[in-house]
């Protein structure tokens, strides 16, 4: 019997703002506990939400770029349910009338082309955090609410994956997108993007769909494919064995490598949404909607597109520049300096990666700007492509023009012919024994010769314009 | 001889400002009279060297010519339910019994930067719940003019601090008629301010959308003085209207001349105590008589108001109430059993009877299978009964009812039906889900010495009108001017 | 629709189990009778013909006012946490968490 599983995966992305969504409260993280708490984020009596508007422009930019319907009125709702991270005993989230719907995320998946259709997208606060800190609290936890009411966006797709590849494809794409858009910073570590899956699976052919888990604690890129295909196959086995699945909420437990069902069995989910009488609507006028859609930035797909169709970068190296935004502005801003896109693609994706050893390019001493202008003196034949190696390493971690230090150091190269002349005939002169042997016919010791020639002028000389100095002396 | 603290709000005022009486005397009497009132339970809580402070500030300002307002100096108290801080806010309630007030709630703010002596906290219904603020959980509260009455509520306290003298004037709120039934029952003036109006930031919720924040005072003049120092917007509360308002103490005197002042019928039938009923013909007839076109109009969903009331206080009452869990303030018990059970204790041991039955109520009406029924439906019917008032506000500018169906009731003759508890905010429930504006003023007494409120209802934003026509009826008799006897509990 | 059956006494404390809240025998027997009554008479609202009718969830009829994206000093630690039952470092206590 063969089956086949369906997979939904609900992302939920912390959205870059300053402050949190409903209160002035910094939204930085690794702070030592409850610093940046006030009366709203700890759901103290008497207090109440006002939003913020940034986190609004993030949403209506993600909802806008994932080609959603953005809706002039969406509603707050109130998820209530009791858990000690939940300060108010309540969620401040969208439920019937969410900011956007009926979008959709293209992806490629192996090679071929597959697009994911996106439900829905709400704004939302997040929850504290639960500490377990054996050390400091024994046998009690403890709640630390510096994360709690920083805003977030649920991104709920269609279940319509079928497999771990894909769903590990989805967030792929789905976090290139929002970094892209500086909406996210897609750390998943740290917990700015988060992922839950709904996974069953059914007979191949089959229409109704199986008994689903909600699979959590996804925190890891390595763990999506491998999460949510061991949870496949464990539904398999579990059908192939004569039992039912059972609807359960299940944590990736990473060190395990196994899915396990979640200990602290909740009751039968019964959220009792309604609209929260704390806030209004939120309205945006179509005109709102239609200026923050023409205001979009380019897309990292379309970008790729654009490399290879219009500055003639190979599908592979578009690919590569247009993994990580800071790496793709770097190319983009350098493009902008010196037009040989080829050339800037290639002193970035093999110089500038390995030069950089993962750290930010922001920390780097070397701009675009001066690795444009690097460019453009080899292009234009100022130095050499040796000299420019020796360059770069020093741009890296000291900085400075590189026109400015070419001059300042006489690192131009020798295009004088006469001043070549003299230097090969003085090569010529003291190794008159290849001269001969080029003479009876070993013509492969030109290139010796043209070292030779290089070594005397400080790899100054033109190598160019050495060989035909060279070939017509010897000629 | 009137005793300072029996002065109206508007009385002291000028007094201060003139020099004749200081901050300090005024706060001493209230002081004093709220000792001498112990019994009727007004106070949960008086803060006495906090108000001779503010007193001894306040007296400081006047006579360095440096008066911050007319509400510089005058001692005030707050309902329990707005958060003071650095002082002890219960919302009548054990799961806060020891709860300090780690910050102060905007009209609190307000009252503070206008120079008020904040004297204590007042007693109240647990969570507001309540008609008869037998539901404190420190105790009821008694009607100054018969003991062995209630006072009403929620904002019982505030009212008969008022009515005794041991405060010039107090805020309450009212979710659904606790300022106004209240203030009747007691014979004082309250006002229920266009919802919006008020900042709710730092104000304990019972019903989000219902509830707002408004005066109690001794007379019409004092509640127009102030309802101007609390209202206006407020960037921390996103249901605060951005609106400016007209002010509700300029043309205060102006009258009623050529007002339409509606009657609505359905708010006069069967269960409308008798001497109620005469009392507020009367008072239209004195409207007529100044001139005012007295027209009736319909409310024709005013039977649903009740139902739908109470289905919307309830369900977002259970929300709001999600937030005292034992965890980051208020009482806990944890019998060591894991989270939920905590839970199951602290709230099982902190909540009263009513709040509990509220709880139910509201949880039950927006839990999965119900939602449609009761919840969705009864803010349908709430959009009716809006159209209800637009409907007839098209026809008057004011409508005139009475505030209670019946004067002060006995202290424990409705704890035992809490279905006929909440019939009785018949009359004031409609202003609260329209979130239109609502004053009650005193128009008369029964022949068992119980005062009698007069209710005057009006459009958004009308509060100006409201207290004109308060104000002009207010001079034609001494209804305002009449205290309770010291009796002595 | 409908109104529904008034709760019966398992269905009352069910749903305050919903709402954290534990009843003594005493207080599930006194409330089921009161639930059922405020219910019959909350089922009055089945009359009304709400056809097309639009819900008002809010007294205002304005947008929800947006705040500028500026962080804030919020409450002193020592403030949050000084109504707490329960601190552990600069945290909340709780009884242990399990997952
Ligand atoms: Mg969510
Ligand atoms: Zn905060």
């Amino acid at each position: 019997m063969s089956f086949e599983a369906v997979i939904g995966l609900e992302v939920h992305a912390q959205l870059l703002t300053r402050s949190k969504l409903f209160c002035g409260c910094a939204t930085a993280f690794g702070a030592s506990p409850n610093v940046h708490t006030c009366e709203v984020c700890l759901g103290m009596p008497g207090a109440l939400p006002v939003l913020n508007r940034e986190a609004v422009t993030l949403a209506v930019r993600a909802a806008l770029a994932l080609d959603c319907t953005v809706h002039e009125r969406s509603q707050w709702a109130r998820k209530n349910y009791f858990y000690p991270d939940l300060p108010k005993g309540y969620q401040i989230s969208q439920f019937d009338r969410p900011l956007a719907t009926h979008g959709h995320l293209d992806l490629e998946v192996e090679g071929s082309a597959r697009t994911i259709d996106i439900l829905r997208i709400h704004m939302e606060e997040d929850a504290g955090k639960n500490v377990h800190d054996d050390v400091l609290a024994g046998s009690r936890s403890y709640v630390d609410f510096n994360r709690g009411g920083v805003p977030l966006i649920e991104i709920v797709g269609a279940p319509q994956i079928r497999s771990g590849a894909e769903a590990a494809a989805y967030m792929r794409e789905l976090r290139r997108t929002l970094r892209f858009l500086d909406v996210c910073d897609g750390n998943l570590e740290e917990g700015s993007l988060r992922c839950d899956a709904n996974v069953s699976i059914r007979k191949v052919g089959a229409t109704t769909l199986g008994t689903r888990t909600e699979l959590k604690n996804i925190n890891s890129f390595r763990f999506v494919a491998a999460a949510i295909d061991f949870e496949i196959h464990r539904q398999i086995a579990v059908v192939e064995a004569g039992d039912a699945v059972v609807q359960e909420t299940r944590l990736w437990d990473a060190q395990a490598k196994v899915t396990r069902a979640m200990r602290s069995k909740e009751e039968a989910h019964d959220y009792r949404y309604f609209p929260d009488p704390d806030l209004p609507d939120l309205v945006l006028t179509a005109a709102a909607i239609h200026s923050a859609r023409a205001t979009l930035p380019e897309l990292p797909a379309a970008k790729k597109e654009r490399f290879v169709d219009a500055l003639g970068l190979t599908a592979y190296d578009a690919a590569l520049l247009t993994e990580e935004p800071e790496l793709c502005r770097f190319f983009e801003a350098a493009v902008a300096g010196h037009k040989n896109a080829k050339g800037i693609a290639n002193w970035i994706l093999n110089e500038l990666l390995r030069e950089a050893r993962g750290q930010p390019l922001a920390a780097l001493k070397l701009t675009p700007e001066s690795l444009a202008e690097l460019v453009r003196l080899i292009d234009d034949g100022t130095i050499s492509g040796k000299i420019a190696k020796d360059l770069f390493a020093e741009l890296v971690t000291a900085g400075g023009a590189p026109a400015a230090l070419v001059k300042e150091r006489g690192l131009a190269q020798l295009v004088d012919t006469a001043g070549i002349e003299a230097t090969v005939d003085a090569v010529l002169a003291a190794n008159a024994g290849s001269v001969a042997a080029y003479r009876a016919g070993k013509t492969n010791i030109l290139g010796f010769l043209v070292g030779q020639v290089m070594k005397a002028s400080g790899g100054k000389a033109n190598p160019k314009i050495v060989n035909e100095v060279l070939r017509r002396r010897l000629g | 001889m009137t005793a300072l603290c029996d002065l109206s709000l508007t009385a002291l005022s000028r007094a201060l400002a003139r020099g004749e009486h200081e901050s300090s005397a005024a706060t001493e009497a209230c002081l004093a009279r709220a000792a001498d009132t112990k019994g009727l339970g007004a106070y949960l809580l008086i803060d006495a060297e906090g108000a001779r402070r503010q007193a001894a500030a306040a007296d400081l300002r006047c006579r360095a010519g440096q008066r911050l307002g007319p509400l510089d100096g005058v001692p005030l108290a707050l309902k329990d339910i707005f958060l003071t801080a650095g002082l002890k806010t219960t919302c009548g309630s054990r799961i806060l019994e020891d709860f300090v007030a780690p910050y102060d709630a905007t009209v609190v703010r307000r009252l503070k930067d206008a120079g008020a002596v904040v004297l204590g906290k007042l007693s109240m219904d647990e969570f507001a719940m309540g008609s008869s603020n037998e539901h404190c959980a420190f105790g009821p509260a008694k009607n100054p003019w018969d003991p062995t009455r209630v006072p009403g509520g929620s904002s019982g306290g505030s009212a008969v601090a008022v009515a005794s003298g041991s405060a010039f004037a107090a805020l309450g709120t009212d979710t659904g008629g606790s300022i106004r039934q209240p203030a009747a029952l007691c014979g004082v003036v309250g006002l229920k301010p266009t919802y919006g109006r008020v900042s709710r930031y730092g104000v304990i919720a019972f019903a989000s959308s219902l509830d707002q924040v408004g005066p109690i005072t001794k007379d019409v003049s004092d509640c127009a003085l102030l309802l101007e120092t609390i209202a206006g917007h407020d960037p921390k509360d996103s249901t605060s209207a951005p609106v400016l308002a007209a002010s509700a103490t300029e043309g205060l005197e102006a009258g009623v001349k050529g007002l339409k002042l509606g009657v609505p019928k359905e708010y006069f039938v069967a269960g409308i105590d008798p001497e109620v009923r005469t009392a507020v013909e009367r008072a239209i007839a004195t409207y007529a008589g100044l001139g005012a076109d007295i027209v009736e109009v319909s409310l024709p969903h005013t039977e649903y108001a009740i139902a739908t009331y109470y289905l919307i206080a309830t369900a977002e009452a259970s929300s709001n109430l999600a937030r005292y869990d034992g965890v980051r303030f208020g009482l806990r018990r944890d019998p060591g059993r894991g989270v939920r059970d905590m839970y199951l204790q602290t709230r099982a041991r902190g909540f009263g009877p009513e709040v509990k039955r509220r709880i139910v109520l509201g949880t039950y009406v927006l839990s999965a299978g119900y939602y449609e029924a009761y919840y969705d439906r009864a803010q349908k019917v709430r959009t009716l009964i809006r159209r209800d008032f637009a409907a007839a506000f098209a026809k008057a500018d004011l409508l005139v009812t009475p505030t209670s169906p019946t004067p002060a009731f006995r202290l424990g003759a409705r704890l035992a039906d809490p279905l006929q508890m909440y019939l009785a905010d018949i009359f004031t429930v409609g202003c609260n889900l329209a979130g239109i504006p609502g004053l009650s003023l005193p128009c008369g007494f029964a022949n068992d010495g119980m005062p009698i409120g007069l209710q005057l209802l009006g459009p958004a934003w009308s509060e100006a009108t409201l207290t004109r026509a308060g104000r002009a009826y207010e001079r034609e008799h001494d209804w305002s001017r009449r205290r309770p006897p010291l009796a002595r509990p | 629709m409908t109104t529904p059956k008034p709760p019966v006494q398992a269905e009352v404390l069910r749903i305050a189990a919903l709402a954290r809240l534990v009843l003594s025998d005493a207080e599930a027997e006194a409330m089921t009778p009161e639930l059922a009554e405020i219910l019959a008479h909350v089922a009055k609202l089945e009359e009304v013909d709400v056809t097309g009718v639009e819900a008002t969830a809010h007294a205002v009829g304005f947008a929800t006012p947006l705040r500028d994206d500026v962080s804030r000093p919020g409450l002193d630690l020592e403030r949050a946490l000084a109504n707490a039952p329960e601190r552990i470092g600069d945290g909340f206590g709780v009884p242990k968490i399990l997952e």
